[in-house]
């Protein structure tokens, strides 16, 4: 299989509108499993998460956890959602081997979250309202190798291997209803909507939302019909588009390739398609057909699940705040440049710098410390910024005792040294290290006196109006004093003897 | 009243991977349409007034806490199945991509 014949993107976009609708699948990072005690831990040993219920062994009775049902709700609630008074699990009945049971526990008629909407801002601003059809809770599907096959894909594959680590880990699937008006952003838009369920569920914390691990998984419905016309065209399900940037391509893929089809007379079919990264291009699945006959039927060994009011508002009052609105508000309240925002946003040192802030430092100052010297560090030490073990806290302190001239730059460095170093709290270090701004000033002027008799020609300079040639004697006097002087009290003293 | 035909009765063997032989499609397609034609009736006798029921006790909200419960060895995962390799289950290539 190959790429297929493409029309241009903007031509496709003046000739027919698309309508788009995504299925996220948000793997929920619980202990245990949906509906057994098995770890939910990726990257273990093959078959050692596993029991007689995730592998189907007859006799097995499943049991709900209730975590999963809490974050569940947690997610219907921050998507806008209404949280159903009752719902119930169905058997959606399937032979293939990455499920032992030959069916998968999920949700059909009565999912836990219904009718909810999200707005997406894109990178310029612009801001698209999407709807949600609905989030249901299900189980994971377990991991199948092919082997065999040149390949090694399940074309000319002899035969494969099966994990069931991954079978019956809680999901939550969001689906939306169909995304009209997009136009020729529609892509884009595809991919700002994943990356937002991902830092939504990121945020609440109840899922790990690593897309490369598979715990935000995406498959993108495409259609096109002429503009004008009322009947939705006939749609294509890419699946599981594991990365943003895939999302926004195989959408891109899809809108060219169904309009070159559509453009000469051809009819699409409705059918599972794959993206293929690597090559750019989705190729046609199994058509929809007597594999996708589920047969779905409530689930006879679950009770339903019917959270009370009391419980799906104790569950609202967790929520933390939408990180849109967040970021909106921060950026407002600290008065950054939008680079320097960006900066802390794409550093991901969002909750270090508001940390910091509340603990009572400036907030250009924090910006400073996290994005600039203990990055650095950081990035020294090559380990992430985030877990140094240094907290904002103790951050903060630093600055305050700069601001009032206890410390001066250099000995901060010195100080943050210390605390990375494990030697305490910032006042114990200055204490062990014996950091202390020189405040007598007899000490100070005899030091510039020392490096004047040295430079006899700065202070005519100076005179002359070469302010900058006192750079010379501030850095002399500075490493006399072992950096535990004010550099611009030096600078001052300076000055005022070349009067 | 008979809604069950031979072809939906090959259409769910078909789903069910059973093969069937046209004597039983046959023999299967009366005996379902009894099972049918029985509910129905049951239907008949019931007034709007009663909901349906996935469950014969009503229940709700049967949980069990997030706790990590120890798990099979994968030598025990594995022992009763008819095939493995490098510690896990070895099947058949099913044709259908992934």
């Amino acid at each position: 299989m190959a790429k297929e014949a493409l029309m241009p993107y903007e031509q496709a976009i003046e000739q027919f509108e698309v309508v788009i609708g995504l299925e996220v699948h948000v793997e929920l990072n619980t202990k245990s499993k949906m509906f057994c005690g098995c770890a939910n831990i990726f990257g273990n040993e093959p078959n050692t998460n596993v029991c007689p219920i995730c592998i189907g062994l007859p006799g097995s009775l499943p049991a709900v956890n209730k975590k999963a049902v809490e974050s569940s709700i947690a997610i219907g609630l921050a998507l806008g959602c209404q949280i159903a008074p009752t719902g119930r699990f169905s058997r959606k009945n399937y032979f293939y081997p990455d499920l032992a049971k030959n069916f998968q526990t999920s949700q059909y008629d009565e999912p836990i979250a219904f009718e909810g909407k999200i707005n997406i801002e894109l990178e310029d601003g612009v801001v698209f309202e999407v709807l949600i059809e609905r989030a249901h809770m299900e189980e994971d599907a377990g991991k199948l190798t092919h082997i065999g096959g040149a390949t090694g894909r399940i074309q000319g594959a002899e035969y494969s291997l099966v994990d069931y680590n991954r079978a019956g880990v809680p999901l939550v699937e969001i689906v939306t209803k169909p995304v009209y008006g997009a136009g020729a952003r529609a892509p884009e838009l595809a991919a700002a909507y994943v990356h937002a369920i991902r830092e939504i569920v990121k945020s609440m914390n109840v899922s790990d939302a690593r897309m490369e691990r598979g715990n935000v998984r995406c498959d993108a419905n495409v259609s096109l019909r002429p503009h004008g016309q009322a009947k939705l065209g006939t749609r294509t399900e890419t699946k599981n588009v594991n990365s943003l940037r895939s999302v926004e391509n195989a959408v891109r893929y899809e809108i060219q390739r169904q309009a070159h089809i559509l453009a000469n007379g051809g009819t699409i079919t409705q059918e599972t398609r794959h993206w293929h990264e690597d090559r750019g291009y989705t190729s046609a699945g199994r058509p929809k057909s007597d594999a996708d006959d589920y047969r779905y039927f409530p689930e006879p060994d679950l009770v339903p699940v019917q959270p009370s009011l009391a419980w799906i508002e104790e569950i609202r009052a967790t929520l933390p705040e939408n990180p849109g609105l967040r970021r909106k508000r921060l950026m407002e309240a600290w008065g950054f440049a939008e680079l320097e925002f960006r900066d802390v946003v794409n550093s991901d040192l969002l909750d270090q710098v508001e940390a910091t802030v509340a603990a009572g430092a400036a907030p250009q100052a924090a910006r400073k410390w996290w994005t600039g010297e203990l990055a650095r560090l950081a990035n020294s030490q090559e380990v992430a910024v985030q877990d140094l073990s240094i907290t904002p806290a103790q951050v903060a302190k630093i600055q305050q005792l700069i601001d009032s001239g206890e410390l001066t730059d250099r000995m901060a460095r010195d100080v943050v040294a210390g605390v990375l170093a494990g030697e305490g709290d910032p006042e114990a270090v200055i204490e062990k290290r014996g950091l202390k701004v020189v405040s007598d000033d007899g000490a100070l002027i005899a030091a510039i006196d020392e490096a004047l008799a040295k430079q006899p020609d700065v202070l005519e300079k100076i005179r002359e109006g070469k302010v900058q040639a006192a750079g010379a004697v501030i850095g002399a006097v500075m490493q006399a004093m072992r950096g535990q002087v004010d550099a611009a009290r030096v600078r001052e003293l300076i000055l005022e003897r070349a009067k | 009243m008979s809604e069950i035909t031979p072809d939906l009765v090959r259409h769910l063997a078909s789903l069910s991977r059973i093969l069937v032989t046209d004597e039983e499609v046959a023999t299967l397609a009366g005996e379902l349409n009894v099972i049918v034609d029985s509910i129905a009736i049951v239907t008949q006798a019931v007034k709007g007034d009663v909901l349906a029921t996935s469950h014969p006790i009503p229940m709700a909200n049967v949980f069990r806490e997030d706790v990590v419960e120890p798990s099979l060895t994968q030598e025990s995962a594995l022992s009763a199945a008819p095939d493995s390799a490098e510690g896990r289950f070895r099947v058949a290539a099913i044709l259908d991509e992934e």
